[in-house]
């Protein structure tokens, strides 16, 4: 009974990009939220611009975040950066405790107004999950199959990248998809700090006190986040269909 | 050939391996038997450089094994751990093509190799080798896995409790086929297990070890007649060892003349096991049968004691 | 023959690390001076930000510390560098401050700048590095973060901040900083309080109905994916409708907008972390343990109250962490849809271009979140801790 949920999922696909296209058809369903005459529909740019700009921020902060995330993690399991692991660990932690719109207020001081604090606060946010399921894939490998690979004769490299990272992708998938719907999520705040997200309609929806605003915005927000966290889980299945589907 | 000399291994201020010198001949199997933490399994990793010895010398066929990077004298070495540690995210072909993939065999050269290991474990090509080790039993990725260690036709093959996964019936079975396989390809063996049945029933020769050191290193029936110290002599078991020793000879070499009456033995079946059958009939003597049904002669209590008696 | 054991090098690598970031902030600008709050400042060295003797003190315990850093140092030695040279820049920063500071001048700006955080920066990754060499006990944890907070607390009473932007930002609108905050608190405590409510039951009645469990997650799952501000946005409306229909229910504080729709949604994202630990919690109650009370004649009720729960206690605790630390954080949003809490100034201040007011808001903010997390990780330690001493 996979049949429904993948109907459902293309249908919220198709609406979505009717809407982002032709957002006029829609205009009777959001009309009855506005009062004196308000515009029903966001009226201050595009907003499929909007959305693929919000996207684009996403998709560039968790490339860069996913690339250095995977990278210090590979470093921190390895004897020469062993070292780091148990600090690596705590920061973490830490690290995990500050807030997302904290992280993106703090980085306005330092590089001003615009898309760049987003991208960083995005960044930043981003590395936290990938580094901690990296790292937990990294270092929760079966010790006969490492053992194993190593008794095959692959070197330190082959092992890593035909042993370990397969085996980790999941888990490093499962990190990048929450990674990616905290950012959809944090992007939306950037308008605040004149990034250009979705997060512009529901602000002018906020402060003209449209609803309408507020209710397109968010929902094209939402139904972004949940297609794309389905597209991840997806993915991971693929990625991990040895395992019989049980992870 | 396989030759340790005066090999130690020292972790800080202990020392887990201490000064074992030992040779295992071409086309034999060794097995190293002793507790854990007797450095069995420490001794077996040095010889494929999973751990690196603090002295001493291993030769594979008079060379040193330190002549060649690590990485490639494991790629010559067939290694099976114990729980098999199969690759989970590769299918079965892929997983006994690892080796041959390392060396980069032509696809098709590999693909005659896997599917020609796959038919001598008993295991249909077409059927398996697209599977993923998840969907295998206990006994087949145990095949599996000594399959991988096989690809490349290795002369040495090491293995770490291979059987120690398997309920009693399976590991029964595939020792059997171990002994038939190994008769065939003439690979050497060494084997390492906490199992004294176990290397009576597969060693040529017993290493059994205990705190570092190799007590004695003999053929089991010298083992089981002669042990070198109280500790050998306590793992072999006094209580069994008649029974052991009995284990080792087929009945082929226990046959007398004369004819008598009763179910007849197969003269391949072990004299342990005649030895059961008389006692279980109640009577002193059985006929023998060989293998094309023939019968050859008797096998008697009174013979089978005498065999089983402590050697002079 | 032996292989002799490898001498140990005798320098630490992340000490290494911190000795070149101390290196580089040290000539980086400590402090920035504006001359008023909204104009880009200008930065100041260490020398040009404090009196000569001050700024070679400062010099001094900052190259003493790294030293101490990059040698294979003891862990207790790591952690008194590491504390002595942020004390001095927690003292020095506020000294620079009035330093810089013309007298009679009460437009002027002084705010920490880049060398000043980085160095801050490097010697907390040195103390971060130490206290998990350490492996404090969850008490001692606690104590350490009552004493951070006591010495923090005892900076601000003495004044020695003052000259800061950042507590002139605080002196213009004290009272209405400490009612943000009750408010911000009130908003991630309550929500949390009413997820505890609900969500332990939920957990409960999901562990026991397992049809009910895969149903009840995944609608939760789906919540959570949704962003804050999205849900924040879309709970008006529905409220708003509540608030213009239903007597009484406007009288009730219920609105559209302002504090209604942010504690409603902080309850919503609240409910997957309590409900799935919960479940998460019954269901790794050892079968042995339940069989055995049973055996012994407990009622369901019984073996819930005196074995079920207390074993999930640890799971359920992670879950509260959870939840505290993710609503501290999200209350800050609340501000976008008028619900008031930190986030008041962290907007207020971008809307302004005003920097010190945005640190107004997410500093405070960022403690709270960091102690919660402290606090609860200690309790679900020491709640954990009859359990696993096996």
């Amino acid at each position: 009974m996979r049949a429904l949920p993948t109907l459902a999922r293309l249908a919220a696909l198709a609406l979505l990009a009717a809407f982002l296209m032709r957002p006029d058809w829609f205009e009777p369903v959001f009309r009855p939220l506005t009062e004196n005459g308000a515009p029903a529909i966001y009226n201050q740019g595009s907003l499929l611009g909007l959305t693929l700009a919000h996207l684009g921020l996403v998709a560039l902060a968790t490339a860069g975040a996913t690339a250095l995330a995977v990278a210090l993690a590979i470093l921190v399991t390895r004897p020469f950066g062993a070292e780091f692991l148990p600090l690596s660990r705590a920061l973490v932690n830490i690290g995990q405790t500050f807030p997302p719109v904290a992280v993106l207020a703090l980085a306005v001081p330092a590089v001003g107004f615009g898309a760049t604090p987003t991208l960083i606060a995005l960044f930043l946010y981003g590395l936290l999950p990938i580094f901690e399921n990296t790292l937990t894939g990294l270092t929760t490998l079966s010790p006969a199959v490492v053992e194993a690979a190593k008794g095959t004769g692959m070197t330190a490299t082959q092992r890593l990248a035909r042993v370990e990272l397969p085996l980790a992708a999941p888990v490093i998938l499962a990190g990048i998809r929450l990674s990616v719907v905290i950012g959809l999520a944090t992007a939306t705040i950037g308008s605040t700090v004149a990034a250009k997200t979705v997060g512009e309609v529901i602000i002018a929806g906020l402060l003209s006190n449209n609803l309408a605003f507020v209710l397109q915005g968010g929902l094209i927000v939402a139904v972004l986040a949940v297609l794309i966290y389905d597209g991840f889980t997806a993915l991971g299945r693929v990625a991990g269909r040895w395992s019989g589907g049980t992870s | 050939m396989i030759e340790l000399e005066h090999v130690s291994k020292r972790y800080g201020e202990t020392e887990v391996v201490s000064d074992v010198t030992l040779t295992v001949p071409p086309r034999s199997i060794a097995a190293i038997v002793g507790t854990s933490g007797s450095g069995k399994t420490t001794l077996l990793r040095m010889i494929n450089r999973l751990v690196e010895p603090s002295a001493g010398t291993i030769k594979l066929d008079g060379v040193d094994h330190r002549s060649v990077p690590p990485h490639e004298l494991r790629r010559r070495i067939g290694y099976v751990i114990q729980g098999h540690g199969l690759f989970p995210h590769r299918t079965v072909a892929q997983n006994i093509a690892t080796v041959p993939a390392l060396l980069g065999w032509p696809r098709a050269k590999t693909k005659a190799r896997v599917d020609e290991l796959l038919t001598l474990f008993q295991l249909d090509p077409a059927e398996f080798a697209a599977r993923y080790p998840h969907e295998l039993s206990g006994g087949q990725q145990q095949r599996v896995g000594v399959a991988r260690a096989l690809a490349a036709g290795p002369n040495l093959l090491l293995m770490d409790e291979p059987f120690g996964a398997l309920d009693p019936i399976i590991r029964a079975k595939a020792q059997a086929d171990l002994l038939s396989l190994q008769a065939r390809l003439g690979t050497t063996i060494i084997l390492v297990t906490h199992d004294i049945e176990e290397a009576v029933l597969l060693g040529h020769r017993i290493a059994v070890m205990d705190a570092g050191r190799v007590l004695q290193y003999a053929p089991p029936s010298e083992i089981l007649a002669r042990p070198a110290t109280p500790f050998v002599e306590a793992l072999v078991g006094t209580g069994e060892r008649p029974f052991k020793l009995l284990s080792l000879k087929p009945v082929a070499e226990a046959v007398e003349q004369g004819i008598v009456e009763g179910e007849p033995i197969a003269a391949s079946a072990t004299q342990r096991d005649a030895l059961a059958a008389l006692l279980w009939s109640g009577r002193p003597a059985l006929p023998v049968q060989s293998a094309e049904g023939v019968i050859i002669g008797k096998v008697t209590v009174a013979g089978l004691s005498k065999r089983a008696a402590r050697p002079e | 023959m032996a292989t002799p054991d490898r001498p140990r090098p005798s320098f630490d690598k992340l000490g290494l690390v911190i000795g070149i970031v101390a290196a580089a902030a040290a000539g980086a600008p400590f402090a920035t001076f504006r001359a008023n709050r909204i104009v880009p400042g200008e930065g100041r060295a260490i020398w040009e930000a404090l009196p000569a003797g001050w700024a070679t003190a400062l010099l001094l315990v900052v190259a003493g510390a790294a030293l101490v850093a990059m040698l294979r140092s003891p862990a207790p030695a790591r952690l008194a560098a590491a504390l002595a040279a942020l004390a001095t820049l927690a003292l020095l920063i506020g000294t620079a401050a009035h330093h810089l500071t013309p007298p009679d001048n009460a437009y002027a700006r002084v705010a920490p700048a880049s060398g000043f955080w980085l160095l801050g920066f490097a010697f907390a990754l040195l103390a971060a590095d130490a206290l998990t060499r350490l492996q404090l006990s969850a008490t001692a944890r606690i104590a350490a973060l009552a004493a951070v907070a006591a010495a923090i607390w005892l900076l601000l009473a003495l004044g020695a901040w003052d000259g800061l932007s950042l507590l002139k930002e605080y002196a213009n609108r004290a009272d209405r900083f400490w009612a943000e905050g009750a408010r911000h608190l009130a908003l991630a405590l309550g929500s949390l309080a009413a997820a505890i409510v609900a969500g332990i039951p939920l957990g409960i009645l999901c562990h026991r109905v397992s049809g009910l469990r895969d149903a009840v997650l995944n609608l939760l799952n789906m919540i959570q994916t949704i962003p804050s501000i999205a849900l924040f946005g879309l709970l008006i409306a529905p409220l708003g409708w509540i608030a213009a229909n239903l007597p009484g229910a406007s009288v009730i504080g219920i609105r559209g907008i302002g504090a209604a729709p942010a504690a409603l949604a902080l309850f919503l994202y609240s409910l997957l972390p309590m409900v799935a630990n919960t479940v998460v919690g019954l269901a790794q109650v050892p079968a042995a343990a339940n069989d055995a009370a049973r055996g012994m004649g407990m009622t369901a009720r019984q073996r819930l109250t005196r074995i079920e729960l207390p074993l999930a206690l640890p799971v359920i605790l992670a879950g509260i962490r959870i939840v505290l630390v993710q609503n501290i954080g999200l209350a800050t949003i609340a501000a976008l849809i008028g619900g008031g809490g930190f986030g008041v100034f962290v907007f207020q201040g971008l809307g302004q271009t005003a920097m010190d007011l945005v640190l107004l808001g997410a500093v405070p903010t960022v403690a709270l979140a960091f102690a919660a997390a402290i606090l609860l990780d200690a309790a679900v330690e020491l709640t954990a801790a009859p359990g696993s001493r096996v």
